[in-house]
């Protein structure tokens, strides 16, 4: 398996920065953003450069970076003066970036595996990383919570939620550290290097090893303000009795690897769905469930599957014939789009999923989206032309695409102006003279899916901004309506008269209520807007990384 | 492009080649483009479905939820500022943690622990014997006025008069002066400092079985 060049060596593009940043600040407020942002454009530094540099105060530097360690977005090791100089720290910007896809994470994992699953992910996507036994409490808690009064969640339950979790390695043990511990001699020399840099995960060979865990009972409900003090107590010592689970010092992150092949895997079936039929995805979709375990991360395809094999996993209540099959995975072949490929005859035919290629075309599909979104379907046309023949001079342009010559040159203008098509020119003779040079138009995939991606970087920057700009303008107005939230609230908890709430309910005017509403429906509108974008760069990035994997 | 003719534009290339003709180029530009320009095709319509919805809402809780955690690092409050009324309610009703966090120290460089300032002072070790022995009775007055008077702060200054016990017990020649050190460790523990309402939750839990060292 190639191993792929992690990205936060190569440099990071200002959009890149600018919505690392905004990402970091929305979630660990200002000081970690500082600190973070002036590590990523920086590059590597030390604890003392770091606090030096961004004027902050030594001890809020020291927790800004415990903070990013625990959550994966910083990394550290031994600097340039080896083990025994100072420890150098990295922040891993691909990481801070999978914080806009928290949600479809914690959905996937609701959906393959209910409630329990989903707080599972979403708990330990909070804080970075967990033990088992106290993401089990706390799950339980939650979930007892919301149950109807005498009700609670058995830890078992969260328990075999969790392994479910593991076996299928959406979660994985967070890597050890290469060397344990350091000198502790007493030596009151406190800038000893710890340890070398943790290595990849999946190199630990106990990655997805389930530890041993002395835990039962269920969860605890959590009582509402009155009796809340004493309860809050006696969870709370219950928490730093925390009882020796047998787990400590083993903690679990979430492997957004694996969560990334399964919306690869989504997002292929889904292509097929569309563009062929239902049987076909089904085809698709048990050819990928066979191979799951088989293919490595980035391989082009799938291990070659005979049709034969393919025949006998289809899922039961899929009931077509043999031939049938056979007819269907001819289909698939022979579409253009080439999701699927014939690698052999044995066993009445051997097929692969050509999961680069798949990837591909998905990019493709997307830009040609754009273009037609953007600027009309002519100019798609022309481009989706200049996508499949390569090199066109303006007269053949015209000619393909059917687009008179006026209109042609000035949507080739337009897209050439956006960068979308390039102009290349090819001499006739060695003086390069214009008037005997050809001037091609050409459209190169690779690097136009990277210039789109850089869009949508921009664009969630941008939505973000406008988000809390409207959030700033009406932030008053907020506050306002967060107290008469909070007194309500503490009014029905102390089981106050209605008479009393709507006295309190009607603090709100009517104009005030109607501007809280249309705020309301702009955030809701960008927020659902970063989530699709970010499907997008999703599809971008898996076809860009693809590319790379594969050098 | 400059050319021979003067004042006249002239091309290098011919421009017939690439089907232009004198009149029909684009115009120039005139300055940079507007910052919103106006779009000829409206954007489509969202994605709108159940899936899409629960996806905006998680997204929404956890915003709100990651605030309230730990990890959210807030520069140094101005000390002294009194807890707004609504801010008890507030804390019931968003589930506000301690801002007690403490990592696993085996998985993150030593460097990163908070340390606890200590003022050396060199001193005649006859005066320190004497000294440390008085020091200890002022010590234990001091934690009993504080006591009595359950100042917030006090829990802060129990454990460091504690510790400073301790560390008069093992090393007679340092001392802390308590002026000082109040403020060194007001700064340092300026965190800790902020959730010590009513002292009941002194110690509170952790996450992890760590008790080294709590911020």
């Amino acid at each position: 398996m190639t191993t792929e060049i992690p990205r936060y060596f190569l440099e990071m593009t200002a959009q890149e920065v600018r919505l690392c940043g905004l990402l970091l600040q929305e979630h660990f407020g200002d000081v970690v953003e500082k600190v973070g942002t002036h590590l990523i454009r920086s590059g590597v530094l030390t604890l003392r450069a770091l606090a030096h540099e961004t004027k902050l105060a030594l001890d809020l530097v020291k927790k800004s970076l415990c903070v990013l360690v625990q959550h994966g977005m910083c990394t550290f090791g031994p600097g340039r003066r080896g083990p025994a100089g100072p420890v150098e720290y990295r922040i891993n910007c691909e990481r801070i970036l999978h914080m806009l896809r928290y949600p479809r994470y914690i959905y996937t994992a609701k959906s393959l595996y209910g409630d329990t699953g989903e707080l599972i992910i979403e708990e330990i996507l909070q804080r970075g990383q967990m033990t088992m036994s106290s993401t089990v409490k706390t799950v339980a808690d939650r979930l007892t919570h919301n149950m109807p009064e005498g009700q609670s969640m058995d830890y078992s339950e969260v328990v075999s939620a969790f392994s479910r979790l593991v076996e299928t390695h959406f979660l994985q043990r967070c890597p050890p550290m290469a060397s344990a511990g350091s000198s502790s001699s007493g030596a009151v020399d406190t800038s000893l290097p710890v340890v070398t840099q943790p290595a990849e995960p999946e190199s630990n060979p106990e990655c997805y090893k389930l530890p041993y865990i002395n835990l039962t009972g269920q969860g605890k409900r959590r009582r509402s303000s009155e009796d809340g003090e004493d309860d809050q107590r006696a969870a709370k010592k219950a928490k730093t009795d925390n009882s020796q689970c047998g787990d400590e010092g083993i903690y679990w992150q979430v492997n957004f690897l694996r969560f990334h092949l399964h919306f690869r895997d989504q997002a292929i079936i889904s292509a097929v769905s569309c563009k062929l039929d239902q049987t076909s995805s089904e085809i698709v979709r048990t050819m990928l469930r066979m191979s799951e375990v088989t293919t490595p991360a980035h391989a082009a395809f799938t291990q070659a599957l005979s049709a034969n094999e393919i025949f006998r996993s289809l899922p039961s209540n899929y009931n077509i014939a043999r031939p049938i099959l056979d007819q269907y995975l001819t289909l698939l072949v022979d579409d253009p789009m080439e999701f699927v490929g014939k690698t052999g005859d044995s066993g009445g035919g051997m097929y692969v999923v050509n999961l680069h290629r798949a990837l591909a075309n998905l990019a493709r599909a997307t830009l040609e989206s754009v273009v037609q979104e953007r600027f009309g379907s002519r100019s798609a046309r022309i481009f989706r032309l200049l996508l499949r023949k390569r090199h066109l001079e303006q007269k053949q342009v015209e000619d393909f695409a059917m687009v008179p010559a006026k209109e042609a040159k000035d949507m080739l203008y337009t897209l050439l102006s956006e960068n979308l098509v390039q102009l290349q020119e090819v001499p006739k003779t060695p003086d390069y003279a214009p008037s005997r040079t050809f001037y091609l138009y050409t459209v190169n995939q690779l690097p136009t899916a990277r210039l789109l991606l850089q869009h949508c970087y921009k664009t969630i920057g941008n939505l973000i901004e406008r988000r809390l700009y409207e959030t700033k303008e009406n932030k008053r107005l907020l506050e306002k309506s967060q107290r008469i939230e909070a007194i309500l609230a503490s009014l029905q908890a102390t089981g106050a008269e209605t008479a009393q709430l709507t006295e309190v309910e009607e603090m709100i005017t009517a104009p005030e209520r109607q501007q809280l509403e249309s705020l309301r429906h702009h955030i809701n509108k960008l927020d659902s807007s970063e989530n699709q974008v970010d499907e997008t760069i999703f599809l971008l990035e898996s076809y860009i990384n693809s590319t790379q994997a594969s050098r | 492009m400059a050319g021979k003719g003067r004042g006249i534009a002239a091309f290098t290339f011919n421009i017939e080649a690439l089907g232009l003709s004198r009149g029909s180029m684009p115009e120039t530009q005139r300055g940079p483009t507007p910052l919103f320009p106006q779009i000829e095709y409206k954007p489509g319509p969202l994605k709108a479905g159940e899936d899409e919805d629960y996806m905006r809402a998680l997204k929404q809780e956890m915003r709100g939820r990651m605030k309230d955690l730990p990890f959210n690092i807030k520069p140094h409050a101005g000390k002294g500022d009194v807890e707004r009324y609504k801010e008890k309610y507030t804390r019931e009703i968003k589930r506000i943690e301690d801002d007690n966090w403490t990592p696993d120290w085996n998985y993150l460089p030593k460097e990163l622990k908070p340390q606890k300032k200590i003022i050396r002072k060199k001193r005649d070790t006859k005066t320190n014997a004497k000294v440390s022995s008085k020091d200890k009775e002022e010590l234990l007055n001091k934690l009993d006025a504080l006591e009595k008077k359950g100042d917030v702060k006090s829990d802060d200054e129990e454990d460091e008069a504690k510790g400073l016990k301790k560390e008069n017990d093992e090393e007679g020649e340092e001392e802390e002066i308590e002026g000082e050190f109040d403020e060194e460790l007001e700064e340092e523990n300026d965190y800790i400092a902020n959730y010590f309402e009513d002292g009941d939750d002194y110690g509170g839990g952790s996450d992890d079985n760590m008790d080294e060292a709590t911020y």
